[in-house]
């Protein structure tokens, strides 16, 4: 590549409505360019959104207060960007990546923006590639270690074409903006690698051989998430819920539980206490998996509902670029976004301002088409080298009134393939998580490839027994309302023994205390050893005169199961309880 | 408004709408205030040489060629320790009487506290309403609003709460108040004794419902002046924030904005985060906690407004009339603190969240009671004596004019635990149950 001197085109503002700016420009810009609008002796950054002849129209991330006609615009060159290398992790960024942390102020002043690693930081680089070998974008040169995760230094992902691998530094301690490798291209020309480098965020990172069907379950420790409605490694879910159904607590023990490599967390236009109890717990909270602290595995982005609208539009997509990012290397991601409506009211908000013809409830036309691309960067691939990585990617959606029939619930349940549905009827009951086992649904669970996978881990007849407890499940439900018609008295004694089954399912199963220490996090073992015997109980005849029998009977199951859920598994008291059950189940069991 | 020597003076105006006018000139700031025949008014829209205004106070009677002056600034408030004890309105001027405010002056709509310098709140805020205090209590740095029917008698417990709250400031944002509950606020502060913690800003039902918009902003300034400045608790009444959005219906309506569900602004949910995610905990001390109220057409809560708010809010509380002990109550199965645990059983005595679960629990249970009864069905021992539980427990304990600590709420939950159940029916851990257990 040439040196050229870069002219970048300049402008100057012509119009201001809210944070939608009009400039007028003196030379070449492009869609979804960054330009820096001088205020005084700050810096707004902006996005370029529509160019109309001389005018381009962008997007101020901060606020607009004070701007006049007149002042001037530096258009960037490129589009929103992130830096990715060594030091994500652990870290809390803003929408736009700059470090929250390094911000001085207890308030956060427009136009400060930071550089979001730490260049001094000495990392122990070992080599990967050797002089000699072919390498390509994303092709692994070397590693260092960040928090116990080999982090690879890659080949640039914008580098085009096929490279040869002039040399690499030694095994040692460098800086990430330290030459650690030379790369050659074909035509001889050398290039320079750091552990530094720079991708758009609204372009996916492409750098694998293959994406296949996901088909590795995830582990996430919830019952009913796991057992009921497993999702994959590098699938998509979805949780939407109307306020107070415990969206958060749940996207919570997903990102505390999940057996994932990385963690990262987008809070997009929530409440910020939310965001703090993250801030306190994450450092203190041990990975499961691992017992190493939670935080070390996690990077939060962090846009709260009341820092600008529009960089909670690219706070997403940020995190979405460094999920990606991790996946080159190898590694399992897991990636929160709470909430992808709030997201979608920041396009609405701007598609307002620009006038746009809209859609369903005034959202943009393409919101459809906007979350089913977002969706579809998730993944499960197979890298150039062999290696296989994942992400897996959970948004929650706040449905507006709690009504699903509105346009981000319907778009999202067209792209994301697992749906927990969250329901107002089992959060007044107290029913937690309060994910409706009926309506929800992961559509994994019909893919052949993971069937195979899960009868080798767990065993062949898992899923005909999963299957098994949702027609009980079913079936209790449409008992009960027969009962509710009818009376107690009304129907037979087994419909209310059929109730009861389902109820057991309820819960043993399905509820969960995500605040009790040990019922918060229930192994994969363990949760077929619960299935196991909970099935075996809906399976069994029992003998009972009335129905007023047959409530009290299974009220003692619920309760000494439910003890089981609350002891350590196969502790003394544990089998305790299971003999405890046995002793039980004896009395009536035909 | 005094004009100064170098202010220009625009006399033509090119368009004018009900709640905006048009003018051209130059060298004008987003956001900046200015003067239209002597009517406060805001700069919304630049495009090249064409201004738009928004007139705070209506453009009734505004003519072509009224006298615009532009004021090179942003709403602004001054702040001082001088705030403390005053009524002001929508634009900060006094309306008291009073003289001018001396102090420094600072934009309203300031920008947000960094997420990573905000502190988790921890600290209770006693109301001794056990409504409140037992099943939802409030933390300091929490958001919170009343969602109530426009009859429901939002504002004297709210008067109430903010009385009885162990705060160094309480800042009061009236907007469409009516003009008797502005002089029941008034006379309530000044009744107790407590005039000098209190600042309001009011903007009642005779003022133009544009200029209501400031009022959050106004009293939040306010109210970080005394957080971040003076390291003090603050708590923060709006009443009502329906007026407040409704307010904000009518300008984007103005400016031909595509409006979103129930004809509320595609941003609404932003507008109203902006203001209540104002509420924080420093960590050197100072906080803001906001209550607020919403009220509901119908009880509708599927309304935009209190939809997104409370997306927004760290719960809500529902008040509810029960006709059983002809009392106002606060309602334990709608209502939600979502900030409650940081404190129950930590800051409260320990038994607090169990006895708390075990009551709602006993009170669900006479409500089924109570559907059986009016659906003719037999009534078991059991439910007549949770509907004689709920009865105390609603006159005693639920019921807004309750006014005592939250151990001898607790205590007093006992009492009725004990008076009508056995212990195995309560659920309570057994230890507790040893402990505390009328004898």
């Amino acid at each position: 590549m040439t040196k050229e001197i870069f002219m970048s085109t300049k402008g100057k503002v012509k119009g201001i409505i809210s944070n939608l700016v009009t400039v007028e420009v003196d030379g070449p810009v492009a869609q979804n360019e960054i330009a820096y609008i001088a205020l005084g002796n700050q810096k707004l950054m902006a996005e370029v959104l529509k160019v109309v002849g001389n005018n381009a129209f962008v997007q101020v991330f901060e606020s607009t207060r004070g701007l006049k006609v007149g002042n001037e615009v530096e258009f960037m060159g490129h589009m929103l960007e992130v830096t990715l290398g060594p030091g994500l992790l652990s870290r809390n960024y803003d929408g736009l990546q700059n470090d929250l942390d390094k911000l001085t102020g207890v308030f956060l002043q427009r136009g400060e923006y930071n550089f979001p690693l730490d260049t001094e930081k000495l990392w122990s680089f070992k080599p990967i590639a050797k002089a000699g070998d072919k390498v390509e974008a994303g092709s692994w040169l070397g590693e260092v270690d960040e928090n116990f995760q080999p982090h690879k230094i890659m080949v640039p992902f914008n580098l085009d074409g096929q490279f040869t691998v002039k040399s690499v530094v030694a095994a040692g301690e460098y800086k990430i903006l330290d030459k650690i490798a030379v790369i050659v291209d074909a035509d001889g020309n050398e290039k320079d690698i750091t552990m530094v480098q720079k991708w758009p965020v609204k372009k996916a990172i492409n750098v694998h051989a293959e994406k296949p069907r996901p088909f590795k379950l995830l582990e996430t420790g919830v019952r009913t998430i796991d057992t009921a409605n497993p999702i994959v490694e590098g699938g998509t879910g979805f949780i939407p819920g109307p306020f107070g159904t415990g969206k958060t607590v749940l996207q919570h023990a997903i990102s505390k539980q999940a057996e994932a490599d990385i963690v990262i967390i987008a809070a997009c236009g929530e409440r910020a206490n939310e965001v703090v109890e993250i801030f306190v717990e994450f450092p203190e909270l041990e990975d499961p998996h691992t017992g190493r602290k939670l935080m070390e595995r996690t990077i939060i982005i962090a846009n709260t509902s009341n820092m600008p609208v529009a960089s909670r539009e690219a706070s997403v997509y940020t995190a979405m670029t460094i999920s990606e990012y991790y996946r080159a290397m190898g590694l399992r991601v897991l990636m929160m976004a709470d909430s992808t409506s709030r997201w979608a009211q920041a396009l609405r908000e701007m598609s307002n301002r620009m006038e746009e013809l809209p859609g369903q409830d005034a959202f943009p036309m393409d919101l459809s088409a906007i979350i089913a691309n977002f969706y579809s960067r998730a993944g499960y691939v197979y890298l150039k080298n062999g290696e296989t990585g994942s992400i897996t990617f959970i948004g929650t959606v706040s449905p507006a009134g709690g009504n699903l029939k509105e346009p981000v619930t319907e778009s999202t349940k067209k792209a994301a393939r697992c749906f927990f549905a969250l329901e107002q009827a089992r959060a007044d009951r107290k029913r937690y998580p309060a994910v409706n086992p009926i309506d929800s649904y992961s559509k994994y669970i019909e893919y052949p490839e993971f069937e195979e996978y899960i009868s080798k881990r767990i065993s062949p007849d898992w899923t005909s027994k999963v299957n098994d407890m949702k027609t009980i499940l079913q079936r209790g439900k449409e008992v009960q309302e027969q009962i509710n018609i009818l009376g107690d008295d009304g129907v037979p004694v087994e419909y209310h023994l059929t109730f009861w089954k389902s109820e057991v399912i309820d819960f043993v199963i399905l509820q969960q205390d995500a605040f009790d220490k040990i019922d918060s996090v229930c192994p994969l073992e363990r949760q077929e050893f619960m299935l196991n015997l909970v099935m075996d109980i809906c399976k069994s005849d029992f003998k009972f005169n009335g129905f007023i029998d047959v409530m009290d009977y299974f009220k003692r199951i619920i309760n000494v199961c439910k003890q089981m859920n609350y002891s350590v598994y196969q502790s003394e008291s544990f089998e305790k309880y299971v003999s405890e059950l046995n002793n039980i189940l004896s009395e009536r069991r035909k | 408004m005094a004009t100064k020597a170098f202010q220009k003076i625009y006399t033509k105006i090119t368009q004018i709408t009900k709640a905006t006018c048009s003018l051209h000139a130059s060298n004008v700031g987003n956001d900046e205030l200015a003067t239209v025949n002597g009517k406060l008014a805001q700069v919304v829209k630049i495009m090249g040489e064409e201004v738009t205004l928004q007139v705070f106070e209506g453009t009734e009677g505004i003519p072509t060629d009224a006298e615009v002056i532009f004021l090179g600034k942003a709403p602004s408030l001054k702040v001082s320790e001088q705030l403390a004890g005053r009524f002001f309105n929508s634009f900060g001027d006094p309306i008291d009487g009073g003289p001018e405010v001396e102090g420094e002056e600072r934009e309203i709509g300031g920008p947000s506290v960094n997420p990573v310098r905000r502190k988790q709140p921890s600290e209770l805020i006693a109301t001794g309403i056990a409504g409140i205090d037992l099943n939802n209590t409030l933390v300091s740095g929490q958001k919170i609003p009343f969602f109530a029917d426009p009859d429901q008698p939002f504002n004297q417990v709210m008067a109430n709460v903010a009385l009885r709250a162990q705060t160094d400031k309480i800042i009061l944002g009236g907007m469409g108040l009516t003009n008797d509950d502005y002089l029941y606020f008034k006379n309530v502060f000044n009744n107790a004794g407590v005039l000098d913690r209190i600042v309001s800003f009011v903007n009642t039902t005779e003022n133009p419902p544009v200029e209501r918009l400031l009022i959050p902003d106004m009293a939040l300034t306010a109210a970080e002046y005394f957080a971040v400045d003076k390291n003090e608790k603050v708590l923060v009444l709006l009443t009502d924030m329906t007026s407040y959005a409704d307010a904000l219906a009518i300008v984007s309506n103005r400016m031909d904005q595509i409006p979103s569900k129930d004809s509320m602004p595609g941003s609404l949910y932003s507008d109203l985060a902006k203001i209540y995610e104002k509420a924080v905990q420093f960590p050197e001390g100072g906080s803001i906690t906001i209550i607020a109220v919403t009220t509901l057409s119908g009880g509708d809560i599927t309304h935009a407004i209190p939809d997104n708010t409370g997306y927004i809010t760290e719960g809500q509380l529902f008040l509810r009339r029960d006709t059983d002990v002809g009392k106002v109550i606060v309602d334990p199965f709608r209502s939600l603190s979502r900030l409650k645990q940081l404190v129950i059983g930590k800051k409260t005595r320990e038994d607090h969240p169990q006895v708390m679960n075990a009551a709602v629990r006993l009170f669900a249970d006479a409500a089924n009671a109570k559907t059986k009864l009016e659906n003719g069905f037999d009534l078991t021992d059991y439910d007549e004596r949770t509907l004689a539980f709920a009865k105390d427990y609603s006159n005693k304990l639920l019921a807004i004019d309750v006014n005592i600590d939250a151990t001898a709420m607790l205590d007093v939950a006992w009492d009725m635990l004990g008076d009508h159940f056995k212990p195995a029916e309560v659920s309570i851990k057994q230890e507790l149950v040893d402990k505390y257990w009328k004898k």
